[in-house]
């Protein structure tokens, strides 16, 4: 008992090391530093939201749908954020891996923690964003952190499954970067939901059943308008299940692969 | 397991696949499947059926040449890997210095490396505020520690390493080659920590080249070769094994190599007990009046040179002959290399050729190359009275 206590101490300690020192290392150098986390989304923000609202039309019917379209962006971000900084993780932590021997999950846990307070950082712009365009916010906003959670996990069951792939297979980042493209067009992040629907409903639930998709998708319903349709209101709840399904499944997959291969990590990176 | 063992370590082997047969790529993993099924898979045995016991509190040596399996043992002891066979277990928390600095980013400044590695060897941001100031003392580097660490050189580095990594409060320590690096100084610095690790009851595992430093503070060793142990037991013995190991491992290589100047070569011809029978031989020597000069190396120092300027070597018919007394020198590992100079004491041929030779025994010095008579230690009579006119001035006759 006190060794697992000792070893769960141990964790928290590189933890909180390792993402102090990611976020130190990030703005190194820059004359604006940490500010930039903040000014970087802004002005990538602006320039979106100005071609949506003036150039591409794709939303027009769609209440706020630049400020949802923009924290689709956010999400997404973030999940990409996740799933590829932990990919990479293990493999650019090798010098340590193979001089030092700790908690490998550290490492995913780590990456990802940095990807959350990117996020948070992002949310603060959103918010600026909803209050400019007037959105009001509703008690249903107290959601927002579980649909976060949400896509949180799936992205560090992902990560834990493409690291140990990483390891073995350095095909796995390109392969990865396709995938994830593939996935971002078909995640609903820059046109919105009815779109599909008024060409193909069966599609537009199929769509949904993504866990990312999902996700995003509640999270506009709850925080910007309740025109962006969510998949228990396409279906019923009960198809809930399939998405959440995935995203256990996959986390348990992952912890469990990661789990297997972790010792064996030091020689074979 | 028996309380009084530190680390038990059962049975152990590990393989690796070598390197260039490593799959990287999902394309080189799918035409190896099939290639595979004919082809013998070249593996290499890093080590092979590994047993031993450290016992708590020892302060345990790991030798062996470069190549012999230390570095794996070392990491298996310390979990990096896992063994392929067998099993280690440890008694007791364990902090392996594999290498000093594990994690140190040249980007982040001295004083955040330290709460970086400090985290790695497992200390809290509390813990290191606590013992900072310490750190950076004993460092000595206070001017340095808001710079970053790219602008450090190496022996900073190092010193800042090392302050950090002797803080750890586990039971079991192991250090690789931690001596390799710094100045005398710095190693001056090493040898306190080991001395005072030694008087702890800290469990320290140690794996170097320095002979010295394991007859010096090791209580045990284990010499290791080709992943097999040749030897576990006392220090003397397993630095005598792993000396004669090398000395015939450099003879080989020496033979195979081409020596730069053919006109001058030496090479024992015999030793006994008390000496060692030089031969050297020179070609050209004799015909320009230049003589012959040698020294004798330890440690990678010269202790002692001798010319041949009082003997003709018009007479030496090529060969010259020297009787060196091993009774003046302490045990350990010494070598030998010759060069010719001129009338003038200038160098003109040398011979890359270095030949070593053992001097057994027990070192009672520690490391000292010359051995000194004991039988010249005296006590100073003390004096009753003055001897009568012994103040007397004595004045210079003009």
């Amino acid at each position: 008992m006190h060794n697992f206590k000792a070893k769960y101490r141990y964790s928290l300690i590189l933890f909180r090391e390792l993402v102090i020192t990611d976020f130190k290392i990030r703005y190194q150098g820059s004359a604006l530093g940490y500010l930039w986390s903040l000014l970087r989304p802004l002005f990538l923000f602006s320039i979106l939201y100005f071609i949506f609202v003036h150039f591409l039309r794709i939303g027009a019917g769609v209440e706020y749908w630049p400020v949802a379209m923009l924290l689709g962006m956010v999400l997404w971000g973030f999940f990409s954020e996740v799933t590829s900084n932990g990919m990479n993780a293990v493999v650019s932590r090798g010098d340590l891996i193979r001089k030092i021997n700790f908690p490998k999950y550290v490492i995913i846990l780590a990456s990802s923690a940095s990807a959350l307070i990117n996020l948070m950082l992002n949310f603060i712009i959103i918010a600026i964003f909803m209050w400019v365009s007037g959105v009001d916010l509703h008690v249903a906003a107290l959601m927002v952190p579980v649909y976060v959670f949400e896509i949180f996990i799936f992205g560090i069951g992902l990560a834990f499954l493409l690291s140990v792939l990483q390891v073995y297979f350095r095909d796995t980042s390109y392969i990865w970067e396709i995938v994830s493209q593939a996935l971002f067009y078909g995640s609903a992040v820059i046109y919105p939901v009815s779109v599909v629907i008024g060409e193909n409903p069966f599609l537009a639930k199929l769509l949904l059943l993504n866990p990312v998709a999902q996700s995003i998708q509640d999270i506009r319903h709850v925080l910007v308008s309740d025109v962006n349709l969510t998949l228990t209101q396409l279906t019923n709840s009960w198809w809930m299940l399939v998405p959440l399904g995935i995203v256990i499944v996959v986390f348990i997959f992952g912890a469990w692969l990661f789990k297997k291969h972790s010792s064996r990590f030091a020689e074979n990176i | 397991m028996e309380d009084s063992i530190a680390i038990s370590v059962n049975d152990v082997s590990k393989n690796f696949r070598l390197p260039h047969q490593k799959v990287t790529s999902i394309k080189s993993g799918i035409v190896n499947v099939f290639r595979n099924r004919n082809k013998k898979i070249e593996v290499q045995h890093a080590l092979n059926s590994v047993s031993f016991d450290i016992k708590k509190g020892e302060f345990f040596g790991i030798v062996g040449r470069n190549g012999s399996g230390k570095s794996t043992l070392l990491k298996i002891i310390s979990g990096i890997y896992r063994p392929d066979e067998g099993g280690v277990r440890v008694n007791g928390s364990l902090v392996p210095f594999i290498e000093l600095g594990v994690g140190f980013n040249p980007e982040l400044s001295g004083r955040e490396n330290v709460y970086l590695n400090g985290a790695l060897l497992g200390f809290s941001k509390k813990q290191i505020d606590a013992m900072y100031s310490d750190i950076v003392e004993f460092a000595e580097l206070e001017k340095f520690m808001d710079q970053k660490l790219k602008n450090y050189s190496s022996g900073m580095q190092v010193r800042l390493a090392f302050s950090v990594a002797i803080r750890a409060e586990s039971d079991i320590l192991v250090l690789d080659e931690v001596l390799a690096v710094g100045d005398a100084a710095f190693q001056q610095k090493c040898f306190d920590y080991f001395e005072e690790m030694r008087r702890s009851d800290k469990t320290v595992i140690l794996v170097t080249h320095d002979m010295g430093a394991v007859q010096r503070f090791c209580d045990r060793a284990l010499l290791i070769k080709n992943g097999k142990i040749i030897k576990v037991g006392k220090p003397l013995d397993v630095a005598e094994d792993y000396i004669a190991e090398n000395v015939e491992a450099t003879n080989n290589s020496q033979k195979q190599k081409n020596r730069i100047n053919e006109d001058l070569s030496l090479k024992i011809k015999e030793q006994t007990d008390n000496e060692v029978n030089i031969q050297f031989k020179f070609s050209e020597l004799n015909k320009i009046g230049a003589y012959i000069g040698f020294s004798i190396i330890r440690d990678g120092a010269s202790i002692a040179e001798l010319n041949s300027s009082k003997v003709d070597l018009d007479t030496a018919n090529g060969i010259l002959n020297y009787k060196l007394r091993t009774d003046l020198l302490n045990p350990g590992s010494y070598e030998l290399t010759v060069a010719g100079f001129d009338k003038d004491r200038r160098l003109i041929s040398t011979s890359d050729e270095r030949v070593r030779f053992i001097v057994k025994g027990y070192d009672i010095t520690r490391g000292a190359a010359l051995k000194l008579d004991d039988a010249l230690w005296s006590v100073p009579i003390k004096r009753e009275h003055k001897q009568p006119g012994s103040d007397q001035v004595i004045q210079p006759d003009n």
